[in-house]
């Protein structure tokens, strides 16, 4: 890569090195932007929320008040808003992304294994506003008159079904938010599968196991902390989904133990608010959740890369 | 339950095919519906985005409510000027500095700086509207397409990095050493022989981020803010397509609510049509180099 030796050419060429260390300068003041970006959007953001850090200390992580008339912000509901819906998300995604890229990996024909990647391909392509698009027009109102009351008729005396059903919901975001994480998910899911040394299979086959005892044996034992880098890699997608969600969650900063109470998130009070923000301070909030976005979306990415790349060896993992 | 499998009781390696038959049943149902709402958002789209689109929405602006008609002229161009601004700021930044990976950082920073670009690509995008605003929204006081653009270059720079790295380091070295035997300056070997040589592998990752950028509606919410109208200059806002959808998908009125599916079929159809000339690109790639 960089062995080339630096060698002066034999033929005269006077003045000649300062191209080519300007260039090499260039380059490299463009690599450095990429640490000088993540420094900006942290500094940036720790810039815009300081008057809400300074009024409200620590406490605005906890408290659930957001009451723009009296000028007072926490972020409690939001933080929960979040965790919630991504959790909800990962919860759908990861097994059906686990099982979609065990059967892409170990069963699918070949003839099969293309198509299907490329229809999950497709899936990722879809812009997150046109998920919120379908979310209300099409899953709503489908979930409304169907899942949620199947869900309330049948499992309504657990808490979390319990309560009136407007279709704009907590779960209905979390069913978006699973949509939208699936290919991530699966794809990574895929790689990490196909990592597994043929060797680890063909000795369990060899055992006498049958195709399940194969997968849990073998595969899926062994491929155990890069699958769930790909899980904590999909939840780093779901704290940061907007558009979509804002467009499906009722957009109500409220905590409660019912799936089909509106909620809100951190990125969608954000999207909502922002040009709406009346007082200097009202702005400082939403930065600081911002900010509070940030810190746990970048903690969670680091950890995922990290779990999934020392599965997977060095190879860069596609993040389509 | 992998107790012991030595017991040859028929009854239990019975049982033992019938649960992998099941587990097997189970998987291709959890693949089936992973790929389901694919078709479901595209049948979606065909069927309400097909019957709103006419000449006019091409054409026209968007018309207040209550009259009939109108068009996403505006949004469709706005997307295309916030694209090419986004080419022009992420670009360069990112193909140089995947040049610098790929030919001059050493392994130690290059790891580091592989790192920070994956943390970098997962800020989420929201937070970027919010910078972007602070950076160039506050201090010129007006929300314009620059601002637009800068938000959606900054946010392909990881991704264009990533990629040209990679195609960078698959240029064989005997073509570097070959042009630096000859005395060419080292930084005209990586610009007409390196980068010349692996083009169409960040032509290939450049358009993926574009397809990646093309349908951001939060980082725009903030910087572009849309507009109804013509922009006439790049510092008034600017509309977008996806600014526009979601615009119209929350309003109450029906005719809106077409006129957004509309929209979201012609945006999904420009995003098919990049990933598409990704494919056709990618496939010549793979026999070549």
């Amino acid at each position: 890569m960089s062995s080339v030796p630096s060698i002066s050419p034999v033929l005269p060429a006077p003045g000649s090195r300062v191209p080519d260390i300007a260039f090499k300068w260039v380059a490299g003041l463009a690599a450095a932007m990429i640490v000088v970006l993540i420094v900006l959007v942290g500094w940036q953001l720790y810039a815009g929320s300081r008057l809400s850090l300074a009024k409200f200390g620590p406490g605005f992580l906890w408290s659930s008040e957001w009451d723009p008339v009296q000028d007072k912000y926490g972020a409690l509901p939001f933080i929960f808003g979040t965790l919630v819906s991504s959790l909800l998300g990962l919860l759908i995604a990861v097994p059906l992304g686990v099982a979609t890229a065990l059967f892409l990996t170990e069963l699918a024909p070949l003839r099969l294994r293309q198509p299907i990647i490329m229809a999950i391909e497709m899936l990722a392509a879809v812009p997150s506003v046109i998920f919120g698009l379908w979310g209300i027009f099409i899953l709503i109102p489908w979930l409304r008159d169907h899942l949620f009351v199947w869900l309330k008729h049948n499992l309504g005396f657990l808490p979390l079904f319990q309560g009136p059903i407007y279709g704009v919901s907590m779960l209905a975001a979390g069913i978006i938010i699973a949509i939208m994480i699936l290919p991530i998910v699966t794809s990574i899911s895929r790689e990490i599968l196909r990592s597994v040394p043929n060797l680890q299979r063909e000795a369990a086959y060899a055992l006498g196991a049958t195709r399940w005892e194969v997968l849990k044996i073998a595969v899926l034992s062994y491929a155990r902390r890069g699958l769930f880098g790909a899980a904590i890699l999909g939840l780093g997608r779901a704290l940061g989904e907007t558009m979509a969600v804002t467009m499906v969650i009722g957009n109500r900063p409220v905590i409660s133990a019912s799936l089909f109470a509106p909620g809100y998130t951190l990125a969608s009070v954000i999207a909502n608010e922002f040009t709406e923000a009346t007082t200097e301070l009202y702005l400082s909030s939403l930065f600081e959740l911002g900010l509070v976005l940030l810190v746990v979306a970048i903690l969670v990415n680091a950890a995922a890369q990290l779990m999934v790349r020392g599965m997977t060896g060095s190879g860069p993992i596609k993040v389509s | 339950m992998i107790a012991s499998p030595y017991l040859p009781t028929p009854g239990y390696a019975r049982w033992r095919k019938l649960k992998s038959t099941a587990v097997t049943a189970i998987l291709v149902v959890c693949a089936l519906a992973v790929i389901t709402p694919l078709f479901l958002i595209i049948y979606f789209l065909l069927v309400r985005g097909f019957g709103s689109i006419d000449w006019n929405f091409f054409t026209q602006l968007p018309k207040p409510t209550g009259e009939a008609g109108g068009g996403m002229a505006n949004a469709i161009l706005g997307t295309l000027i916030l694209l090419a601004m986004a080419s022009v700021v992420g670009v360069p930044l990112g193909i140089l500095g995947g040049i610098y990976l790929a030919e001059y950082g050493t392994e130690r920073a290059n790891s580091w700086l592989r790192f920070a670009a994956d943390v970098l690509n997962g800020v989420p995008s929201i937070v970027w509207g919010m910078v972007i605003y602070l950076v160039l929204v506050v201090p010129f006081k007006t929300f314009s397409a620059y601002a637009g653009g800068v938000a959606l270059g900054l946010m392909m720079v990881p991704l264009v990095v990533r990629t040209s790295e990679e195609v960078l380091i698959l240029v064989p070295q005997s073509y570097r050493e070959a042009a630096l035997a000859l005395g060419v300056a080292r930084w005209k070997v990586i610009m007409v022989i390196v980068v010349r040589t692996a083009l169409k592998g960040i032509m290939t990752g450049v358009i993926v981020a574009l397809a990646r950028i093309a349908g951001e509606t939060a980082p725009l919410l903030f910087t572009a803010l849309g507009n109804t109208f013509w922009s006439h200059s790049l510092k008034e806002p600017i509309s977008a397509l996806p600014l526009q959808i979601f615009a119209y998908a929350i309003s109450p009125y029906d005719d809106w609510h077409r006129q957004a599916w509309a929209g979201a079929l012609v945006l999904m159809a420009l995003i098919l049509a990049l990933n598409i000339t990704v494919r056709v690109l990618s496939r010549d790639r793979s026999t070549t180099l």
